[in-house]
């Protein structure tokens, strides 16, 4: 085993090897065998739905579980055997992990610093430091009950950093965060990881959030990796974008579908007057308007979004992802939800759109 | 939020991607540093909530003023007699009864996922339940020590000597922290922290009752005295009643210390693996 190597080689251990996890709880199998590589420095995301596995994996990961079968090996420690020292390497934060709402933010970074072996003023000190950070220095002597939505979030990503951790597990990051505090915390999460050389791994609902952040992404299903690669990669296998166009006028529906047929290079799908279709190529927009505007047709809707996870799910798996929630219900991590604030993700959103989980924003 | 110079390792030209993990044990004196940080922890909690200082400072007072002068008359013919009766029962029950608010907290921790951020720590395992279990320790030595100073003001007096105090008070925390593991048994296994109330009051509270605590057992129909007789309670209000104000000790005490080795033979396994099939 690496870790008893006497010369380590820091540079090519990976931060995460996992090698068929597996975990059951009763009847559900959470994790079915779940092969993982992270390299040291990057970003990697786990993406799908509730109840995928993505929850159980980070668990299993953090030392919080034992996997019933396989191994996994942080900084070339192994979570079972060498749990202390992998948890001298981990911070943990998002959904499950909190922070005790009864304390204080300055208490709440105090007692993880003195719990980690800092004397009272290097604790003082550390936890003074980030909350300037994270912006709540204003708020250090308020009870975190107090805090809204997005300072607790803040205050939680802070109180994992307390020990310099080397690999960050973020779990669900942003979920029920408005727009400003989502693009904040991606702001934290590309600084700890371009300047800092953290490792993140993140789960996330959200295939735009995993677009943003991550270099590799695994997606999730029934706990298993169903796909994986970099988001470009699976962009090019599932189609990341849907483009939508409705004719004016009824009579000229036959042309645009035509029209979307040929820059696709696939037949689209009509409902009604709407003629959509998934795309991989940003230019295929432009492409359609020219040859719509050559051929004299007018057009009453024209929208290029990205496409839902439900869509990359349908894709990937043939079958849609709320299934998957409905068939993982009884497992106790999907048990608990999250905290429900506004959901800045849905709430802008038509709740009967298939996108609604994922912003429609234009990405770069 | 523009760079974190702080929040990470502290310089990127030193900067090593695995650094050397430390030992891959918690030691003794470590774990109890990590025990008294997570004591302190939930004490400071109350500053911030002073409502709990209140549900553990008043409610015994109440109890006390509202026994030795409501039923005091009756149940002992007069106020005084039934205060130096009735006064070390009151202090087992209310320690006892308050042993809950372990489980209460734990499944707050539990639920709230403070556990979990806990539990990713370097830190000894048994640190946030030990830290938990002090703390509340420290709440009920400081509602034990309440109770002694209003009954002294309304005419409580102990007759024995400063030490069989203390030995009286040291053997009520001990059974509690022997009884305490019930309390940690039903904090894993309810979903919401209310629900561990629900179940102290229903079950708890009369077992604190069904004693000698507040009256004497000969008062009490024949089927009930025998369940008294065997309930740990009695005994424990007999050996503090003994070494507060005289009597027996002896006798309750051993009873008592059998009690609690069973009470944590059968509930801290039951409490554990509740534990591990929760996480």
């Amino acid at each position: 085993m690496l870790a008893g190597m006497t010369v380590r080689d820091e540079h090519t251990i990976p931060a995460i090897v996992a090698d068929g996890l597996v975990k059951r709880y009763g009847e559900t199998t959470a994790l079915a065998g779940v092969d993982l590589e992270v390299p040291a420095g990057t970003v990697f995301g786990l993406l799908g739905p509730n109840g995928a596995g993505k929850t159980t994996a980070v668990r299993v990961l953090a030392t919080l579980i034992s996997p019933d079968a396989g191994t996994a090996l942080i900084g070339g420690y192994d979570v079972r055997h060498d749990s202390h020292r992998v948890r001298r390497l981990i911070g943990l934060t998002g959904q499950y992990a909190s922070v005790d709402e009864m304390l204080t933010g300055s208490e709440n970074l105090l007692m993880i610093g003195r719990l980690l072996g800092l004397s009272r003023p290097q604790a003082r000190q550390r936890a003074r430091e980030l909350l300037a950070e994270f912006r709540l220095s204003d708020s250090a002597d308020r009870p975190a009950k107090t805090y809204s939505g997005g300072m607790r979030r803040r205050l939680d990503l802070a109180a994992s950093l307390v020990g310099r951790p080397r690999l960050l597990f973020l779990d669900e990051p942003t979920t029920g965060l408005d727009p400003r505090s989502r693009n904040e915390m991606w702001e934290v999460v590309r600084d700890l990881v371009g300047v800092h050389g953290v490792t993140v791994l993140l789960t996330t609902q959200y295939l735009e959030e995993a677009d943003q952040l991550a270099d590799d992404i695994a997606v999730f299903d029934h706990g298993r990796i169903i796909a994986q690669g970099s988001p470009e990669e699976l962009k090019r296998q599932t189609g990341a974008q849907t483009l939508a166009v409705r004719p004016a006028t009824e009579t000229d529906l036959a042309l645009v579908v035509s029209t979307v047929a040929a820059v696709v290079g696939a037949d689209p799908e009509v409902t009604g007057t709407l003629v959509s279709a998934r795309v991989t190529d940003p230019a295929a927009l432009p492409a359609v308007v020219r040859r719509l505007d050559d051929a004299g047709v007018t057009v009453g809707e024209i929208t290029l979004r990205s496409s839902s996870l439900d869509e990359v799910f349908l894709a990937l798996t043939g079958h849609p992802a709320d299934e998957e929630a409905a068939a993982n219900g009884g497992h106790p991590a999907a048990a608990t939800g999250g905290p429900s604030e506004d959901d800045a993700h849905s709430s802008t959103h038509d709740d009967d759109d298939p996108a609604a989980r994922i912003p429609a924003a234009t990405r770069s | 939020m523009s760079t974190l110079t702080a929040a990470l390792p502290e310089s990127s030209t030193h900067r090593e991607v695995w650094p050397d993990p430390g030992p891959a044990r918690v030691g003794p004196l470590e774990t109890l540093r990590h025990v008294r940080t997570l004591a302190w922890r939930n004490l400071v909690q109350v500053k911030h909530n002073p409502m709990e200082l209140i549900d553990f400072s008043v409610q015994p007072l109440m109890f006390l003023l509202l026994f030795t002068y409501v039923f005091g008359g009756a149940i002992a013919g007069s106020t005084s007699d039934y205060l130096t009766f009735a006064l070390p029962g009151l202090i087992v029950q209310n320690t006892l009864f308050t042993t809950l608010n372990t489980g209460t907290g734990l499944n707050t921790d539990l639920t709230k996922g403070v556990f979990d951020r806990l539990r990713s720590l370097p830190i000894a395992r048994s640190a946030p339940l030990a830290g938990r279990i002090l703390a509340d320790l420290a709440k009920q030595v400081w509602a034990i020590g309440i109770l002694l100073g209003l009954g002294y003001i309304l005419g409580f007096r102990i007759e024995t000597g400063p030490l069989q105090a203390v030995a009286a008070v040291g053997l009520v925390v001990l059974f509690a922290l022997c009884a305490s593991w019930i309390a940690v048994l039903v904090g894993m296994l309810v979903s919401e922290p209310e629900k561990v109330m629900v179940f102290g009051f229903t079950l708890i509270f009369p077992l604190t009752f069904v004693s000698n605590v507040f009256v004497q057992t000969s008062t009490m129909p024949g089927w009930l005295q025998a369940v008294v007789k065997v309930n740990p309670v009695t005994s424990l209000a007999d050996a503090t009643r003994g070494l507060f104000v005289g009597g027996p000790v002896l006798n309750p005490t051993w009873h008592v210390l059998v009690w609690g080795v069973v009470l944590v033979s059968v509930f801290a396994p039951l409490a554990v693996r509740a534990f591990r099939r929760r996480v």
